[in-house]
């Protein structure tokens, strides 16, 4: 089903794309939020910008968006896809639990901000250019990837990357960390992604986005990951 | 290092004539306070692990045993009590933020008690509620719609989504986590039986209790934990947590240890790994940011929930709610600074936030001038212990009241304030699963029911002296309510005259 949404508020495009039940493609979309909201089994192709919180709650649904996003990208996914062939504002995947995000340009502020996992729920983000400050800040589990890809001169991510990590794995494509790191975190030094699931995962980026695998998955890679699982056992003195 | 010895507060007295040594004492306590000691046939405490809550008192069968407040003293002081002189102790041995449970135990004024309830004489008589009909009945969410007409000239129905309620009560939340599985499956039958609504807190919601959905309201805090599609469709509403009255302006923390198999499968999170739960939500900063949580809990439940959002009493609370009334959610819950909670640091229960009352009293009146009451239902908490306090809140501007400390109580909390501990003899805010078979469901339910039922009896006693019959001409009527001991502060914040200011 085709939807032009040139116009539209977005509480009536969402109604449309719900009562559709099957796969939609959007065209001319300017900023309508909460679009696929806990959308389950579909697909979604949307062209033009859509708005904040883009894939909330995301149940299983696959969105492509063949531009920019902006803020609150999957807000607290628990499955399925987003794919933006462009860049994504901040907090992309928020309190993610399940699915996948691949962004091909950069990301904003506090991306995948306290990302957790839970038996098969792996939420991944793998971003192609850079990632603004608070990276996996609280990270609790699952996987993000900057890969680095852009020609600014300007370091892979942000500040504070990572703080009040106790979960999951960061992985940056660079060879040389120029970032200064939390004390809840500690960085390796390795050559590829490492897990086969990282590496599984950058191939997918690449294969969404047109990419040759072979600088993504030979590079030097950072990986981080926390220090301890109960960052706070020791500060509490019962009263 | 050098560890002080601190004196601990109370003794266990055991009146040796009456102790048969049957070991009971020992088997209910969790602290491991007694011990039997086999040479001399007689039993044995060890005070410094006692955290007197009286399971010990109320299961000796000869009642051999009492707790008894100290009376080793250091050398007096009005400025340095011994509990203040323990935690510098305490502090300086350990190194660590002072942890406490349960409600601010200071002795800072209770508004409620010096509130006083008006009743009719001679004209506008009382109304006798065991003969005629009192409404108790309610409605939660936003009433200010535009009536539109169908083309035939019918009214549409644009009524935003409701919560009905048979009595102003609801149990407040408290974390699958914080509490055991048999208290929350007490709270949710107790709830279904009294056509009222619990509250999963932030731990989510146990497969075992989906199907007590419609009286569940689910809550969405900074971490998350657990919300997903399925578990926001099956509660009957959702409930934004920004703040909690016990540790306003600070985050939640289940510490590894408390996350058995059961609670990681609800919170969905790994077991044995920290839930810390940021202080702020990181996507809200604002009201309109606010406002896009909101808009997008609407969206994925397809406009069918009322939307709370829940903040704890602060000073500008009224600006706040202000702000709340304009976000597009249908109730707002104000969380006193007495309110309950599994744990929080010391300095923070004790000394941030505001009493309800005055927070109360001052949403109701910032939203009636600026013409935005009806946007919003408001629902206070923290604390709110006897009918008494409820009928007190409505007649300040609430719609009803959540009780939490007041509903665990009636499941066996004895208020020792040790939950942090994990090791709650009565079976409510501890994993152990010899400790949580002590709370038995069937009989939890029943209590909270009882205990609900003879408030709603109260309630309706109250309103009937008043020459009222629905909690709707109760609410806001402040003529109802008279001062007593207050300052012309406190009145003017309150909205009420003093007693005995005759109209």
């Amino acid at each position: 089903m085709k939807i032009y949404a040139n116009g539209m508020h977005y509480a009536a495009l969402n109604a449309a794309v719900r009562q559709s039940k099957e796969d939609t493609e959007i065209f001319g979309c300017v900023g309508q939020r909460y679009l696929g909201a806990g959308l389950e089994d579909r697909k979604i192709v949307i062209h033009g910008t859509p708005g904040n919180a883009l894939g909330a709650y995301l149940n299983g649904a696959e969105l492509t968006v063949d531009g920019n996003v902006q803020e609150a990208t999957g807000d607290t996914m628990n499955g399925g896809v987003i794919e933006v062939h462009g860049s994504a504002g901040d907090a992309t995947g928020y309190a993610m639990r399940g699915g996948k995000i691949f962004i091909e340009g950069d990301v904003g502020y506090r991306c995948g901000i306290h990302m957790k996992a839970y038996l098969s729920h792996r939420p991944a983000i793998v971003i192609g250019g850079r990632a603004g400050s608070f990276l996996g800040e609280y990270q609790a589990g699952g996987t993000l990837i900057v890969l680095g890809g852009h020609t600014e001169h300007k370091p892979i991510v942000g500040n504070f990357c990572g703080t009040g990590m106790h979960g999951g794995e960061i992985l940056l494509r660079c060879d040389a960390l120029d970032a200064a790191l939390p004390a809840q975190v500690k960085a390796e030094r390795i050559q590829g992604p490492g897990s086969e699931e990282a590496v599984s995962l950058v191939k997918e980026w690449c294969a969404r986005f047109g990419k040759d695998e072979t600088p993504y998955l030979t590079a030097t890679y950072y990986r981080l990951t926390p220090n301890a699982e109960n960052p706070y056992r020791q500060m509490y003195t019962p009263n | 290092m050098m560890q002080l010895y601190i004196r601990p507060d109370y003794e266990v007295i055991r009146n040796e004539a009456r102790c048969i040594a049957c070991r009971i004492c020992e088997r209910q306590c969790a602290n491991e306070v007694h011990s039997f000691d086999p040479e001399t046939g007689l039993m044995r405490s060890d005070e410094s692990k006692c955290v007197n809550c009286h399971r010990c008192v109320s299961l000796c069968p000869t009642h051999a045993l009492k707790i008894v407040k100290t009376d080793d003293t250091y050398r007096e002081n009005a400025n340095w009590e011994a509990q203040t002189i323990h935690e510098v102790y305490r502090q300086a041995n350990t190194g660590g933020v002072l942890l406490s449970s349960m409600g601010n135990p200071k002795p800072y004024p209770v508004f409620w008690d010096k509130l006083l309830i008006n009743a009719s004489q001679v004209t506008n008589p009382p109304i006798d509620p065991l003969r005629e009909p009192m409404e108790t009945q309610l409605y939660l969410g936003k009433r200010t719609v535009k009536a539109e007409r169908e083309e035939n000239g019918l009214l549409k129905d644009t009524l935003p989504p409701q919560l009905k309620l048979s009595v102003p009560i609801l149990f407040s939340a408290m974390s699958y986590g914080s509490i055991s599985y048999n208290a929350h499956e007490s709270l949710a039958r107790a709830a279904e039986a009294l056509g009222t609504y619990y509250n999963t807190g932030e731990g989510g919601l146990h497969k075992d209790f989906y199907k007590y959905g419609k009286n569940t309201i689910v809550q969405v805090a900074s971490g998350r934990f657990g919300v997903h599609k399925e578990y926001l469709e099956t509660a009957a509403a959702i409930e934004i947590k920004m703040g909690q009255g016990a540790k306003p302006g600070i985050g939640g923390h289940l510490p590894g240890g408390k996350i058995s198999e059961d609670v990681s499968k609800t919170r969905m999170i790994p077991q044995g790994v920290d839930a810390i739960s940021p202080a702020p939500h990181h996507d809200i900063y604002s009201i309109e940011d606010l406002k896009q949580l909101v808009d997008s809990l609407k969206e994925a439940t397809e406009y069918k929930k009322p939307i709370i959002v829940k903040i704890a009493a602060v000073h500008n609370a009224a600006a706040i709610a202000s702000g709340i009334a304009r976000s597009g959610a249908d109730i707002i819950a104000i969380d006193g600074f007495r309110g309950g909670t599994g744990a929080a640091p010391t300095r923070i229960r004790d000394n941030v936030g505001i009493p309800i009352e005055m927070a109360l009293a001052q949403i109701d009146t910032r939203l009636r001038e600026e013409g935005i009451r009806d946007n919003v239902s408001i629902l206070v908490g923290g604390s709110v212990r006897s009918s008494a306090d409820v009928v007190k809140a409505i007649a300040l501007g609430a719609d009803a009241c959540y009780i939490g400390t007041a509903a665990l109580l009636a499941l066996g909390c004895h208020l020792c304030r040790s939950c942090h501990t994990g090791k709650c003899n009565w079976g409510i805010a501890t994993q152990r699963p010899d400790l949580v078979k002590r709370l038995n469901p069937d009989l939890g339910y029943e209590r909270l029911v009882n205990l609900v039922s003879a408030w709603k009896h109260e309630i309706e006693e109250m309103m009937g002296g008043m020459g009222i019959n629905s909690l709707e001409a109760l609410r806001g009527n402040r003529l109802m309510l008279r001062g007593i001991g207050l300052t012309d502060t406190e009145l003017r914040l309150l909205g009420v005259r003093y007693a005995g200011d005759s109209l």
